[in-house]
């Protein structure tokens, strides 16, 4: 497997009019890696994703995937690529199965029709004019053909939206296999557990730039800090505490006798507040460690819900 | 799925089965939409039974057969390579299709090849058909072969450039309106089946640039009166298709 990245996007700009959708991005893809970009509507996610696809032309800054100009290249890089649009792409009278078996047929290895129909749950709409397929079905149709080619790269724009959670399941699944087989695939999300669950590296895109990106631990770890709390005895002298804490750390009586200590929660740390207990004839009760989740984070770098 | 099912194996089919894929899936979308086959086939059809045996419009001397099939021939090649293209390709805009398929190994070039393979299949199947059922009306065809093949072509060509400058700029809801209204108007003032001397001279010397009048009486002078070559008509094709393909090639957007 190359050790070049799959993706990499450097100082991407791209406007729509006076409207700047992206505004100097970087993003790099590691080969074979599930890459999840998180952000608001509007962030630049899709912009960005289909610029890498070569359906848009950058202003500015310079983008390669699988080492090639995704516009100058598009015959030679089309048919390395899936791509699964936010939505449509079937024609409306044609049926699931067809569409599927037509995709193959353009390319040099597809996978087995029959076999990917059943894997992704098709089984009883192969027939159904593509108008007549839930929402659900429709998504899952869209995935299978942005993988029937065997591609080494795959886009997935908001894979699981619509689906219901055995379908979500389902997919999640899919996407596991495809990082177990070697392709390299990246997916926008509003979904942070999907993030959590499926990426190797998050993206965190905010008005048109990347602000955050790592693995899910390593954005939970740094950025945001994290919580301990306890209870006791009302009216502890907080400032004792705090000089035994690290610099950086934040004491505060929340209610009377609720304590809530921020900061880098480590074993050393919760060792010094229990023992600084010890040393002021204090029991504290029901010690708690909050660990910041990806949401906590993403909402502290965007500062918007994320459903926005 | 076994293990290693998605291990990457990339590539393009060839194109050229690429190409005949796109074309009989194309063309399977258009014989399936039943109101594509109301256009291409059922009102043709009916138009040239109808007219035929009823003396609904004086068709001048001969059998009403002889003047009518050549311009029913002329309203299905434009029911198929302007119509019905112009509406299917703004819905496949709209949706959608035109987009993915640009993200597919076939090519744009060769997309539209194989598009107007389909519109050349389906021609041929409603020529069939309508060749049928005017001789078995009575009709009987003159002429050069040559010359009817060579102003279907250009005719195809016109309709086509015309159809997809249309889907390729308006809204889908707009098209589909505009390529019916167009249907009618050209239906009654393209020498269909109203023969041009009814219309007044000077509007019909401007109808007669039509690419619907040039089709339809390119066809009826060969069909009917044994022409061997209608230079003419075939040169106001020619022209209509260069501007229609000029212009939709570069006016033309996929999304």
């Amino acid at each position: 497997m190359s050790t070049d990245p799959a993706v990499e996007v450097r100082g991407l700009v791209k406007r729509y009019g006076s409207k700047t959708a992206v505004n100097g991005l970087d993003l790099s893809v590691a080969t074979g890696t599930v890459t999840a970009v998180l952000g608001p509507n509007g962030a630049g996610k899709t912009t960005t994703v289909e610029t890498c696809e070569g359906y848009r032309r950058a202003d500015a800054g310079t983008v390669r995937v699988l080492g090639l100009d995704p516009v100058a290249d598009a015959a030679k890089l089309r048919p390395r690529i899936g791509v699964m649009l936010q939505s449509g792409g079937v024609y409306s009278g044609a049926r699931a199965e067809e569409m599927l078996r037509h995709m193959a047929k353009l390319h040099a290895h597809p996978l087995d029709v029959d076999a990917l129909i059943e894997r992704l749950g098709l089984e009883s709409c192969g027939r159904t004019a593509y108008r007549r397929l839930s929402g659900g079905q429709q998504q899952r149709l869209s995935l299978a053909m942005a993988v029937i080619g065997r591609p080494e790269l795959v886009f997935l724009d908001e894979p699981t939206a619509g689906l219901d959670p055995q379908a979500r399941r389902s997919t999640w699944d899919l996407v596991r296999e495809l990082r177990t087989d070697g392709v390299t695939v990246v997916l926008t999300t509003h979904f942070m557990d999907e993030a959590e669950q499926l990426a190797d590296d998050v993206a965190i895109f905010d008005a048109g730039r990347v602000i955050a990106q790592g693995t899910p631990e390593a954005l939970c770890r740094g950025g945001a800090e994290n919580t301990l709390r306890f209870t006791g005895r009302p009216g502890l002298d907080l400032g004792s505490l705090l000089k035994a804490l690290p610099d950086g750390s934040a004491a505060a009586e929340l209610t009377s006798g609720a304590y809530r200590i921020t900061g880098h929660i480590d074993p050393q740390l919760l060792a010094t507040v229990t023992s600084w207990c010890a040393q002021h004839g204090v029991m504290p009760d029901g010690i708690a460690v909050e660990r910041h989740t990806l949401e906590d984070v993403y909402l502290e770098l965007t500062g918007k819900e994320l459903r926005a | 799925m076994s293990a290693s099912t998605y291990t990457p194996a990339p590539g393009a089919a060839p194109l050229p089965r690429m190409i005949v894929a796109q074309a009989s899936f194309e063309t399977k979308m258009l014989l399936r939409n039943g109101e594509q086959l109301l256009l291409t086939v059922i009102i043709p059809s009916l138009l040239l039974v109808l007219f035929s045996s009823i003396d609904v419009v004086d068709t001048g001397s001969g059998k009403s057969v002889d003047f009518l099939a050549p311009g029913i021939l002329a309203l299905a090649v434009m029911s198929t390579a302007f119509t019905g293209q112009a509406i299917a390709t703004g819905f496949e805009r709209r949706y959608g299709v035109l987009k993915r398929l640009g993200a597919s190994p076939l090519p744009r070039w060769a997309l539209m090849t194989a598009k107007t393979l389909a519109v050349l299949v389906t021609e041929v199947l409603q020529i069939a058909l309508l060749t049928v059922i005017a001789l078995a009306l009575g009709w009987s065809p003159h002429g050069n072969p040559a010359a009817v093949f060579l102003l279907i072509v250009l005719g195809t060509a016109a309709f086509s450039g015309l159809g997809l400058l249309m889907a390729g700029t308006l809204k889908a809801e707009a098209t589909l309106a505009a390529a019916n209204l167009v249907f009618l108007l050209f239906l009654v003032a393209g020498g269909v089946i109203v023969p041009m001397d009814k219309f007044p001279g000077g509007v019909q010397s401007v109808l007669n640039l039509l690419p619907i009048s040039a089709l339809s009486d390119g066809l009826r002078d060969v069909l009917q009166h044994g022409a061997s070559m209608p230079w003419g008509d075939l040169g106001i094709l020619a022209v209509w298709a260069v501007l229609g393909l000029g212009a939709a090639a570069r006016f033309f957007r996929w999304e």
